[in-house]
């Protein structure tokens, strides 16, 4: 350690050119911000630099916004959408990376942005309905549809899926012969479960697993979100079960099995179109219906592991989907 | 509800104070990983601080490498190790080790260094072997520099040991990632002030500590000057 007379001349020294420079860069991006919101057009729409608002701007006319939320696998989705429509002819107009459904979904609901890749589950209890507790893809929907102000519709959910679930490795499974949860039963009592902190507590979590499986396992270890630590602790046999989302990549490069959940103890999280009404038409509604009848988790978790793990365009991944489908 | 009536109500809880996640538990796994990750680091920075300080060879590369080396993210870090070594101890030593190395030998080398040189003529002048110069003046002179270093260690590891939480391990830090994992206020505010208390335990410790090992002349000439 210094002693503090050092420590004092080195601040007294320091302090002058640091704030000559934090002066120099607050100008800077003073300017910058006054100079480049006529320039925002290509992300938002052209009018956008005369509203006071810069979130509440309309499209151009004849054009749809297509929106997506602040991650790869949203805005991979988003990017599937606008390639498709374009296909057929509609004019696109991307406004990917908008933020979280907090941010987003007012936006859909004013029609500044007319459609967005959702998931059914937590657009329900997110924005919807918090106090439902709707379980399966098809409760899931009908309380939608039930509940979506007027402005709104979802149209046909994928196949695919981003939810919770429990997860093993191949090998535990093949040594175990599983494919569901509800096999865990002879097990439970060996198994280390490792999951969010939260997950102990929750109502899917550890409590919902016991419920509807009557699993109680050997131990929790607090790890992380279906993040690293999660699936080090997984691959390193530390747990030998932990939750896992259902289209985390390293899911393929880390060779693991979700296992099935029969009981939807995990909310549906199917992957839906979320649409401003107004701005439908007969082909975009056919356009991402007939996407979504193609979209498996499996094709999802796929294009993830292309664009997250393995740095991939978006529009190549997105493209060679609809190519492969049949699509575009 | 200010953070210390939110603290106080979770911690007066008689129901913390009990089991394997109660606080008694929690403040040993705490002490535990803190002294482990302490140990390790004196036993790597001192000696190297001791010897450079005395020897002047290099000291400018360490003492730089050492400041640099305060840049690197413990939590980053924490889950590089995860990653690259799974769930052995190394896992939240290693970085726990990187926390307190800087300051215990930069102090090290700096109490070493700074020794008046008059005294060391001295010593050598009474027929002292480098080696007794070092035992018995070099590094005595340097303990209040010395055990500054280890304080300071101490309280960044005891203040950092709350990541070990983060990989799914005990100590405070459970508390506290817990807490905001369920949205209990209380329970974060609690494990936060139970490390603040841990923390000033320890620098009290330290300054016991000091009291004990620093020659008492020393101690005078620090009192005058």
């Amino acid at each position: 350690m210094l002693e503090p007379s050092r420590l004092r001349m080195a601040g007294s020294r320091l302090r002058t050119p640091v704030f000559a420079g934090l002066a120099v860069f607050t100008g800077v991006a003073l300017a910058a911000c006054g100079s480049s919101s006529p320039s925002t057009s290509s992300s938002g729409s052209p009018s956008s630099s005369s509203s006071s608002n810069p979130l509440a701007s309309a499209a151009p006319s004849g054009s749809v916004v297509v929106g997506s939320a602040n991650f790869p696998e949203n805005e991979l989705l988003a990017e599937i959408y606008v390639l498709a429509l374009q296909g057929k002819g509609v004019k696109v107009t991307p406004k990917f990376n908008i933020g979280a459904r907090e941010v987003y979904y007012p936006q859909v609901e004013n029609g500044s942005v007319s459609i967005i890749p959702e998931y059914n589950g937590a657009l329900l209890t997110t924005s919807v309905d918090p106090s439902s507790t709707a379980a399966s893809t098809a409760q899931v929907d009908a309380a939608l549809t039930a509940k979506l102000p007027s402005s709104l519709e979802i149209l046909t959910p994928a196949p695919a899926q981003d939810k919770d679930s429990v997860t093993v490795t191949q090998a535990y499974a093949k040594a175990h012969n599983l494919t569901s949860i509800a096999q865990l039963t002879p097990l439970a009592s060996s198994i280390t479960f490792g999951g969010p902190p939260e997950f102990k507590t929750r109502a899917d979590g550890l409590p919902g697993l016991k419920k509807n499986y009557g699993l109680t396992f050997k131990g929790f270890d607090p790890l992380d979100e279906s993040g690293p630590i999660t699936l080090a602790a997984l691959v390193d046999g530390k747990v030998q079960a932990a939750d896992v989302f259902t289209t985390t990549p390293q899911i393929i490069t880390d060779k693991l099995v979700s296992l099935a959940d029969p009981k939807n103890n995990f909310a549906a999280q199917n992957v839906v179109p979320l649409v401003y009404k107004k701005a439908l038409t007969p082909t975009i509604t056919s356009t991402l219906n007939a996407i979504s009848a193609k979209l498996t988790t499996q094709a999802l978790l796929q294009m993830d592991q292309a664009v997250i793990l393995g740095h991939a365009n978006y529009s190549t991944v997105a493209a060679g989907f609809l190519k492969a489908e049949g699509l575009s | 509800m200010s953070f210390l009536s939110f603290a106080w109500n979770w911690l007066k809880s008689p129901a913390q104070w009990h089991g394997a996640d109660g606080i008694p538990i929690r403040v040993l796994q705490h002490l535990g990983y803190s002294g482990l990750s302490l140990l390790v680091a004196a036993t790597i920075a001192l000696p190297l601080g001791v010897a450079i300080g005395h020897s002047g060879r290099g000291s400018f590369v360490i003492v730089s490498l050492a400041n640099v080396w305060r840049a690197i993210p413990t939590l980053g870090l924490l889950v590089l190790m995860v990653i690259l070594l799974g769930f052995s101890v190394l896992a939240w030593l290693i970085p726990l080790v990187v926390l307190a190395i800087p300051p215990i030998l930069v102090n090290a080398y700096e109490g070493v260094a700074g020794v008046d040189p008059g005294l060391k003529d001295a010593a050598r002048g009474m027929g002292m072997t480098p080696w007794q110069q070092l035992r018995k003046v070099e590094v005595p002179v340097a303990l209040p520099l010395i055990m500054l270093g280890l304080r300071t260690g101490a309280i960044f590891v005891v203040a950092t040991a709350t990541i070990a939480a983060e990989i799914g391990l005990g100590g405070l830090g459970r508390y506290i990632i817990d807490g905001l994992a369920t949205e209990n206020y209380g329970e974060v505010a609690g494990g936060a002030a139970l490390v603040v208390v841990l923390a000033l335990v320890v620098q009290v410790v330290f300054v016991g500590l000091r009291r004990l090992v620093v020659p008492a002349g020393l101690r005078r000439q620090a009192k005058t000057s």
